[in-house]
């Protein structure tokens, strides 16, 4: 936005203003160019996130059932049933637990897929693609191939085959919670998806720590392994962790697609946004409830990033770290 | 280009054309896909379907829809589990269908989403199961067309049940029992859906509870439906029920790949079923709960509704009218050639011949003589909170009697809203 300041002081005098202009300096004007690049931008993210944005806050203080063009005020009502709600309560537990699960569940995953696609010698290229095409597959396909393939109930199911090697009874990975192997399944096809694309934001990293730091380690008696990787790769992974402990945070807030095919019609493992879904969109067709909640998630999301800012210094200066 | 350069551009102008533009191809991007034909001529009609699973039944209705002359109908065929959801959201955007197929729900009525078709339904009242006409009426207007009834029972193998040495239950105990002695290292004994919430009204009326009293106060919270809840515990943690099968209970797979010896299902899986195991297929009703119950089979089915706040609502009665009480050999087609339904007009249920022997008959026997209908003010809510009894006490171990509780309360709240 800086942009804009510095150029309207470039702004041409009032009395100048009235001569015809030639088009070269239309062409040629930052401001123009400014908008041209970043207005169509600009109005999608008007139309299709200020003012839903906006609408949801109003649709808050309404009660809107089966609408969206509510009539009825009812103040702080909403935010009253949707804070009293023990599924909206619960769905932010089942939302921290997810997110301890997958975080460092992936964030150990695709630094070991990188650091060890990174020594490769030959076919490297091979098994970088391998490792990062499932990120292309859609959530909901692979949701899908989970639950009917790989861990249905009945003995035909790919995990069920396997345990049924060591004698061991076929599972009911979704329908029983009881024990809730449901987290396995749910992790799994995010670690899946996901691991590979932060793989690749890693070997992009690791191919960024100067050599002869290694070098210079090994002359002052570092074993390579273990040593090395605790004191040097480690630590110059730091900016690029964050960035990843960051965007895997966010991704898991936005969680969706695999809860909703995977658990259906059941009352735990509902995330956030599943549960909003079911409260404005589902059966209950209250837009007014489903707003408040969107309004206290909105909230939180906010206070989270900023504490998480703070603590691991995301968006500091270099020097400060 | 030349005269261009010489044109006198005002920045304001350029950013209100370049918005103007922008805020056009945007629209015109929204609006594009609406699935309308007949080129914007305003005549076109859209109407949205469940996927049905039986083979045909998408061409069939895309068949029917092309003969119609008067408009031009799109058919949207909805996948997935949660078409409920899909159209009640569509139903609040301008892309919402004219003409949808539905359960009789009164928020629908209520909130005005969908149009009184009395006036079409009138002439040909009589003809139709009185039973479908009860629960498509409120206030003395009728809401909806039925369109098919399909009653759903217990599917089992006669050979399997032979060789266990078990006879048809009739009492839920009886049925856990049979569950055990059916259930092998590879064939579990029932198969009750993966979430098991389609027996969720079977359970309560063989209780001999009822979803809402006659003056609409909630009727299911009793002693019997929590034992039965109490008893399905027991079952689902038994070993002997199937779980977490590929495909739900409203296919017949489980069944046909000998995954189950018995089976949830609906009379539309008879024909597939008797394709894959000939006459080794036999059905029962729901059985009953507790002393007081009655065994109970549920007579679901689907209805045409039309959308109120269509643009055209005069054009999709029409429609309606002579597609589901005109063309009775379509609505025969519909119901017979596919999976099997039961017609909702005397007439034709009296002169489907498909439906006068064997197994079909046997169904049609079970509907007449254990069925219950849908109550229109069990609403979709109501519905949902009754699966989250089921998901808390049967899957979960929780106590029946609190949940039975927490959702009277949710559905009070709801017949609140609803009625006043």
């Amino acid at each position: 936005m800086s942009t804009t300041t510095t150029r309207g002081v470039a702004q041409p005098a009032p009395a100048k203003v009235s001569r015809p202009r030639p088009r070269r300096s239309l062409r040629a004007s930052s401001t123009f160019n400014f908008w041209l690049f970043t207005g169509p931008f600009l109005i999608g993210l008007i139309i299709f996130v200020f003012v839903p944005i906006g609408w949801s806050i109003w649709l808050s203080f309404f009660e809107a059932r089966f609408t969206v063009t509510p009539s009825e005020f009812v103040g702080f009502d909403n935010y009253q049933q949707i804070l009293t709600d023990a599924n909206f309560r619960n769905s932010l537990v089942t939302f921290t637990v997810f997110a301890a699960f997958i975080v460092p569940a992936t964030w150990a995953l695709s630094l070991g897929l990188a650091l060890l696609v990174n020594r490769l010698r030959f076919m490297r290229a091979f098994f970088r693609s391998v490792f990062f095409l499932p990120t292309a597959v859609s959530y909901v396909a692979a949701a899908l191939i989970w639950k009917m393939s790989l861990f249905n109930g009945v003995r035909f199911g790919l995990a069920n085959t396997v345990l049924g090697w060591f004698g061991v009874d076929n599972i009911a990975w979704l329908a029983n919670p009881d024990p809730p192997w449901y987290w396995l399944v749910i992790v799994t096809v995010r670690l899946w998806l996901q691991s590979g694309f932060y793989m690749i934001l890693f070997i992009a990293a690791l191919q960024n720590i100067p050599r002869e730091l290694y070098e210079a380690a090994s002359i002052d008696g570092a074993k390579p392994g273990w040593q090395t990787f605790r004191h040097i790769t480690l630590p110059q992974l730091r900016a690029t962790s964050t960035a990843v402990i960051l965007l895997l945070l966010v991704a898991a807030y936005q969680a969706f697609d695999e809860f909703f095919n995977l658990l259906g019609k059941a009352t735990w493992g509902q995330p956030p946004l599943v549960e909003l879904y079911k409260m404005a969109l589902g059966q209950n067709q209250n837009y007014g409830a489903g707003s408040a909640g969107a309004v206290v998630l909105t909230l939180l999301i906010c206070v989270v990033t900023l504490l998480q800012g703070k603590i691991m210094g995301f968006g500091r200066g270099e020097e400060s770290k | 280009m030349s005269a261009s350069s010489n044109m006198n551009w005002d920045r304001r102008n350029v950013l209100r054309a370049a918005m103007g533009l922008a805020a056009a191809g945007g629209l015109a991007a929204c609006g594009s896909n609406t699935g309308r034909s007949g080129g914007g001529s305003g005549d076109g009609l859209v109407q949205y379907f469940h996927a049905y699973g039986e083979a045909g039944v998408e061409q069939a209705l895309k068949r029917y829809a092309k003969a119609y002359k008067d408009a031009g109908v799109t058919t949207q065929w909805i996948t997935g589990n949660n078409y409920e959801q899909k159209l009640f959201a569509a139903l609040l955007t301008k892309n919402a269908p004219d003409v949808f197929e539905f359960h009789p729900q009164i928020q629908l009525v209520k909130s005005g989403q969908v149009a009184d078709l009395t006036d079409i339904i009138e002439p040909v009242k009589d003809d139709f199961n009185q039973a479908d006409i009860t629960s498509h009426t409120v206030d003395g207007k009728i809401y909806g067309v039925r369109m098919i009834d399909d009653p759903q029972f217990l599917f089992y193998r006669p050979s399997l049940f032979k060789k266990a040495g078990v006879e048809v239950p009739t009492t839920l105990e009886e049925l856990i029992e049979a569950a055990d002695k059916l259930t092998t290292s590879k064939v579990k004994g029932i198969f009750l859906g993966n979430d098991l919430t389609s027996i969720d009204r079977p359970l309560i009326w063989s209780a001999g509870a009822d979803t809402l009293t006659a003056d609409n106060k909630p009727a299911f919270n009793t002693d019997a439906v929590a034992d039965g809840l109490k008893q399905l515990r027991g079952l689902f943690t038994s070993g002997n029920l199937l779980l977490d099968a590929p495909a739900d209970s409203w296919d017949p797979s489980a069944l046909i790949q000998g995954l189950t010896a018995i089976q949830w299902c609906g009379m539309w899986a008879m024909p597939a079923m008797q394709k894959a195991l000939g006459d080794d297929i036999g059905i029962f009703p729901f059985p009953k709960v507790g002393s007081a119950g009655k065994q109970s089979v549920y007579n679901g089915g689907w209805s045409m509704f039309v959308n109120a706040k269509s643009k055209n609502v005069e054009a999709a009665k029409e429609y309606v009218k002579w597609l589901w009480i005109d063309q009775k050999k379509y609505q025969e087609d519909f119901a017979t050639s596919y999976g099997f339904h039961i017609p909702p007009r005397t007439s034709l249920a009296q002169s489907a011949t498909k439906l006068k022997s064997g197994l079909p008959a046997e169904g049609v026997k079970l509907f007449n003589e254990f069925g219950h209908f849908d109550n229109i003010g069990w609403t979709q809510a109501m519905i949902a909170a009754f699966w989250d009894v089921i998901a808390n006490t049967v899957r979960k171990d929780g106590d029946p009697k609190a949940q039975l509780d927490a959702c009277e309360k949710k559905v009070d709240a709801e017949l609140k809203k609803l009625f006043g």
